[in-house]
């Protein structure tokens, strides 16, 4: 690993970090198609600043273009407040127009801008240990480093002071309201931070790899968690881990680093969408199943405990009166017995003394909905446990 | 160049019709498919679809080894059908929200999609060159076997609607109704679904996968300002967006530099400004003048009904009263006084006033809801 390499994966690392912050709470608050719009936005603001400082780095710049993303809020928010069209609308009005109006102007003024639509969408991590930051004639590190370290620091020290208020106004506005910390300002912070962040990454990574960072690591952490520090930990680590894995891919690929890291953070989420232990699609799935036999057991169990007549409680008779598949019907039959709630005699099905009280309890609960008589059945039985 | 001139060389030009032809019936297209999506507040959906077109497209092209735009396509197809239902699954079987997984598949599929592009780049395959065109599209490309590709989806697309077009308007408004009269809303909502991302697909080739929502949006919500029946507002879309289509292709062919993209956009983004403004029922500058207008009336009802007041207390109410009593009452002006006398509900006499008799009815009847007349 040389110098370069490190440096690039430092840069990708701290942007991820920078990302994942305001990330985690644009997904708690259902605004992350912001961060989408804020990305795509920006793109003015970054050509207009350009014209002004002709310095991809300048920190006039990045506050330039963080104003477009503000704006882009700003504009979202009154046309979503006039009530002729819905909000996802309004943020699908806005970006576009303002895209366009920054690529038109890159388009006409070509020869003068050293900018390129493409770099705007991808960045070019790969360049950025070349543009380096000099004080005084020392070279202390490439500069990209150093605007995103210092969003970072800006970032997290917001963090780290506002914590409390932000869990309160994202958890619950009302409360965060009569407590008196401003929604608005908060949101507005919030939008700032986003709008500085995505700029500031925008050089190394590109538009869309700040989407990827912001929302992807956050959805993966909330599938595994319910609790907001270890779901920003855990987004952050996604995020790094996808940094410098996604590097590590792209350099042996030979293709762009974002798209590599963009991909890793989409295969983490696949994984943790595919396998989370409780929200999982695995889990959910088994779940449903589980719950589904649970109900075919119950709805059995009650019908044995109605009919008192052999005919009526015959092996057979389950496949043609209840019109279950025979494989249902055998799990079902299965379940009950490993249970022992059912006795099967010369084929004929009767319930056992447990069955019997486990029917009634059933019955008692689903018609009183009272938690506290079934709570020894909860640990057999996902049903009740919703 | 005049105008009269660049008509006729839309209808001369190959190319020039060519393109202004594929544009306009893009922008047909998309605006009366864009309709459902904005009333079904799946607006961004077509964001995310087309960004997520873009793996497809690289991936079709790394399978065959061929830059046939249909073979493209169809890859686009798939790769956007697959990001739809997967933003569908995440929904419906998550906890996470509908934003969180749109942004999530939108930005994941887009960077494979551009990682495979920057791959494919890197190959030592000469045809390579030009898949980037579908990031932004270039309605240059555009020839006559995709103008008639796309008039053949409009024309199915078309019919599709008229045949399910009841089944599409219960859906659209009355999910739960249309399931219990025995509708299948599955395929329905599949049958919608597949259309808009085959629209959003088509236009891949000439708006790009960036711009391409906006296509989407921008006809249907300047139409829903326009209307309030589901058909005239898809005519209306399909509509204006042709008009942006021509329009912009008309613009951005008499400048140098200008990609057709972006300039459609801009040009469908103004159609919505104007209908948020101009739209005589919901737009901004009627809506700011029935405002004012209510408070005007307002303003009268109180001076006429304060006038009343004083009125009932003298046995003849058209007993003239002084101007000056006016004064401390807030509503009062020069002019909503004229107004009064205009109305004929006073009478003027120098400075003194007094109310006819229309006047006393109409103030004794102003907070009962007797009045038939609307002010």
């Amino acid at each position: 690993m040389n110098s370069a390499q490190i440096e690039i994966q430092l840069i990708a690392s701290l942007v991820a970090i920078a990302c994942a912050i305001p990330g985690t709470f644009l997904v708690l608050r259902k605004m992350a198609m912001i961060s989408d719009a804020i990305s795509h936005a920006i793109l003015p603001g970054i050509v207009i600043g350009f014209f002004v400082t002709q310095d991809l780095n300048s920190p006039v710049l990045i506050l330039l273009a963080a104003l477009t993303g503000i704006i882009t809020v700003v504009l979202v928010e009154y046309i979503q407040k006039t009530g002729l069209v819905k909000e996802d609308t309004a943020i699908g009005l806005v970006f576009p127009a303002l895209f366009s109006i920054g690529v038109i102007l890159i388009a006409k003024n070509a020869n003068d801008v050293h900018l390129d639509v493409d770099a705007v969408l991808l960045g070019e991590l790969a360049f950025a240990p070349f543009d380096r930051l000099l004080i005084g004639g020392t070279d202390v590190g490439p500069k990209s480093l150093w605007v995103i370290g210092s969003i970072l620091l800006v970032t997290i020290s917001l963090l780290i002071l506002f914590f409390k208020e932000l869990k309160v106004s994202t958890f619950d506005t009302g409360l965060s309201a009569s407590l008196g910390f401003s929604p608005a300002i908060i949101h507005y912070g919030l939008m700032s931070v986003s709008s500085v962040t995505t700029v500031g990454a925008f050089d190394a990574v590109g538009a869309i790899l700040v989407v990827a960072l912001m929302i992807a690591p956050a959805a993966s952490a909330y599938l595994l968690t319910t609790d907001l520090k270890k779901m920003l930990a855990l987004a952050i680590s996604f995020g790094v881990f996808s940094a410098v894995f996604g590097y590590w891919v792209a350099h042996w690929l030979d293709a762009s680093i974002a798209g590599s890291i963009t991909t890793m953070l989409g295969i983490v989420f696949l994984l943790v969408y595919l396998f989370a232990p409780s929200k999982g699609i695995i889990a959910v799935m088994y779940r449903e199943r589980q719950q589904r036999t649970e109900v075919s057991l119950l709805t059995f169990l009650l019908h044995l405990k109605n009919h008192e007549e052999l005919e009526e409680r015959h092996v057979n008779h389950l496949y043609e009166h209840i019109n279950w598949q025979k494989v249902r019907a055998r799990s079902v039959l299965d379940l009950a017995q490993k249970n022992n709630m059912i006795l099967i005699e010369k084929n004929i099905v009767s319930l056992t003394k447990k069955g019997n009280e486990f029917t009634s309890k059933a019955i008692d609960y689903i018609i009183t909905n009272e938690d506290s008589q079934i709570e020894d059945m909860k640990d057999d039985f996902f049903l009740f446990r919703g | 160049m005049d105008i009269s001139k660049y008509i006729e060389l839309v209808f001369t030009d190959y190319t020039l019709r060519t393109i202004t032809l594929g544009t306009a019936i893009l922008g047909a297209i998309t605006g009366m498919l864009g309709s459902f999506a904005v009333l079904r507040k799946q607006s961004l959906l077509g964001d995310a679809i087309s960004h997520a077109a873009l793996p497809g497209i690289a991936i079709a092209f790394l399978i065959t080894g061929a830059k046939d735009t249909n073979t493209l396509l169809i890859g686009a197809l798939v790769s956007g059908l697959i990001g739809t239902f997967w933003i569908k699954s995440i929904v419906t079987k998550t906890h996470l929200k509908s934003d969180t997984a749109l942004g999530l598949i939108l930005s994941v599929f887009f960077g494979f999609g551009m990682l495979l592009l920057t791959f494919i780049q890197k190959q030592p395959n000469a045809n390579q060159a030009g898949l980037d065109k579908y990031l932004f599209g270039q309605a240059a490309t555009l020839v006559e076997s995709d103008v008639w590709m796309m008039a053949i989806v409009t024309g199915l697309c078309l019919i599709v609607m008229l045949t399910f077009w009841k089944e599409f308007k219960l859906l659209l408004f009355d999910a739960d109704y249309t399931k219990t009269l025995g509708f299948n809303t599955k395929f329905i909502d599949i049958l919608i679904t597949v259309f808009i991302v085959l629209a959003i697909v088509l236009g891949l080739q000439t708006v790009g996968v960036v711009l391409m929502s906006a296509m989407l949006l921008a006809p249907a919500a300047a139409a829903r300002q326009w209307t309030n029946s589901l058909a005239k507002m898809v005519f209306l879309a399909a509509i204006f967006g042709a008009f942006s289509g021509v329009f912009g292709t008309a613009i951005s062919s008499t400048q140098n530099n200008l990609s057709t993209g972006p300039v459609i956009v801009l040009v469908a983004s103004v159609f919505v400004a104007f209908s948020f403004i101009f739209s005589p029922s919901r737009g901004l500058l009627f809506k700011q003048i029935r405002v004012l207008k209510n408070r005007r009336d307002l303003e009268l009802h109180k001076t006429l009904a304060f006038m009343y007041h004083i009125a009932e207390t003298h046995d003849n109410i058209s007993h003239p009263h002084k101007i000056k009593l006016l004064n401390n009452f807030q509503g009062y002006t020069k002019s909503t006084l004229q107004k009064l006398v205009d109305k004929n509900y006073v009478e003027r006499n120098g400075s003194m006033w007094n109310l006819t008799q229309i006047g006393f009815e109409t103030a004794a009847n102003l907070y009962t809801k007797q009045e038939t007349e609307d002010e």
